[in-house]
């Protein structure tokens, strides 16, 4: 069973109008990657220049925020899901703390 | 000149508070914010060159937006869309959910508002503390999800609810029509050359724009964008890519569109705070680092903007500790 990887409102424009995508297993930082290679214009809004994630992209493994957890080295086994969550909102899940 | 003006207009605020005759209600304390000269952010600006900026945290909700919340709910009343005993309902998770709430409270209307459940619990917490309902939304779904959610509540029970829509309401950009740019005309004395705001609902910029236009054709307006739809440019919008595009944007108004992106902003912030002493929100310091741009290609001139917040609801972000300390020096 892959991993899930859910797409914001906003950046399904840029991903094929998906609102989510199922990629193999791997590290998030794996898994984002190979998503950026599926849709460049995608990657370029949560890349910088210098290949790393922006600072604003949020990004978490079921309800974690990988920031808490491993950062892009965080491990993401089949049947689990990765959010792209949007800056604005505060970024922080509601009760995920 | 200008300066003179300032001090003159802060001593009247004080005087002015002093008197239990006037000034009765954070309602009266709506407007007239002052006008602060950004010296320090750029000091290789040509002699004739100035930026201004109009410090909107001075409003009694602590930013720009209780400007069209008053004047949505005043117009809503004297249409007879708002009455006692009603509820103002809206979708917002930042500014003007708190006008809406400051506002509520003050002139007794209850206020329920719908939010992306990852609005931070600072934010929760101000608009709960301020006696708003919150009807929290998919967090995935951003705005959209919680305009739709509003929507249907009002749809439901249109005699409860006043559903002031700041996207599609015109006392928004007239709000800054009547109030913000009458101002900045007075504070420069006419001498204003370049306005730049950035387009959320595009109610400063309209309304202001429309203005300045009308005492001088000549006043360029710029126009400040996030560089995608995926930013941390708190209350702006980017126009191109979003699904919901307001109905009072005025697309002919401005005479060039920058693109700011959010690190930009970011370094911006932290270079107010330790150059000017001045700690702005997100969307102020996008504003400012587009006003620095747009002043470096001036020979003389002066420059406006309008830092729409202060830093207080941003303290728990993360980027006020990124940095070398020399942010911001070359934007």
């Amino acid at each position: 069973m892959p991993v899930t990887v859910t797409i914001p409102t906003a950046l399904r424009q840029y991903a094929g109008g998906h609102a989510s995508i199922t990629l193999p297993a791997g590290s998030a930082g794996q898994i984002l990657a190979t998503l950026r290679e599926q849709y460049p214009q995608l990657g370029k809004q949560l890349y910088n220049d210098q290949g790393a994630l922006r600072s604003f992209v949020n990004v978490y493994v079921g309800d974690e925020d990988i920031r808490h957890l491993q950062g892009v080295e965080t491990p993401v086994a089949d049947g689990e899901t990765v959010s792209i969550i949007p800056a604005i909102a505060g970024g922080v899940l509601d009760g995920a703390r | 000149m200008v300066r003179l003006w300032f001090v003159a207009s802060t001593m009247t605020r004080s005087i002015a508070s002093e008197s239990p005759d006037r000034r009765a209600t954070i309602v009266d304390l709506i407007g007239n914010t002052p006008l602060l000269r950004l010296a320090r952010i750029a000091p290789d600006l040509p002699q004739g060159v100035t930026i201004y900026a109009k410090a909107e945290w001075y409003n009694p909700g602590g930013s720009v937006k209780d400007r069209p919340a008053l004047w949505m709910i005043r117009d809503g009343e004297r249409r007879g869309l708002l009455r006692p005993g009603m509820r103002i309902a809206d979708a917002t998770s930042g500014n003007t959910g708190i006008a809406y709430a400051t506002l509520g409270a003050a002139l007794g209307y209850p206020v329920t508002l719908a939010l992306p459940a990852n609005a931070s619990p600072e934010r929760r917490r101000i608009l709960r503390s301020l006696g708003a309902d919150l009807v929290l939304t998919e967090p995935l779904e951003g705005m959209d999800a919680a305009i739709r959610k509003i929507r249907e509540l009002v749809a439901a029970r249109p005699q409860l609810y006043f559903y002031p829509d700041q996207y599609n309401n015109p006392a928004n950009p007239r709000a800054h029509e009547e109030s913000t740019g009458p101002e900045i005309w007075a504070q420069t004395g006419g001498r204003v050359t370049h306005f730049v705001a950035a387009l959320g609902t595009s109610g400063t910029f309209t309304g202001v724009g429309r203005f300045l236009r009308a005492q001088n054709p000549d006043v360029r307006l710029v126009a400040v964008q996030p560089d995608g739809p995926y930013h941390a440019l708190e209350g702006v919008k980017h126009m191109a890519s979003t699904a919901l595009v307001p109905g009072i944007y005025d697309p002919r108004l401005a005479d060039a569109t920058l693109e700011i992106t959010s690190e930009e902003a970011f370094a911006m912030a932290r270079r107010l705070a330790r150059a000017e002493g001045l700690m702005v929100g997100v969307s102020a310091a996008a504003n400012v680092a587009a006003a620095v741009r747009v002043a470096r290609e001036m020979r003389q001139g002066m420059v406006v903007t309008i830092l729409c917040d202060g830093a207080a609801k941003y303290l728990s972000d993360r980027f006020w500790e990124d940095g070398d300390g020399r942010d911001g020096e070359g934007i």
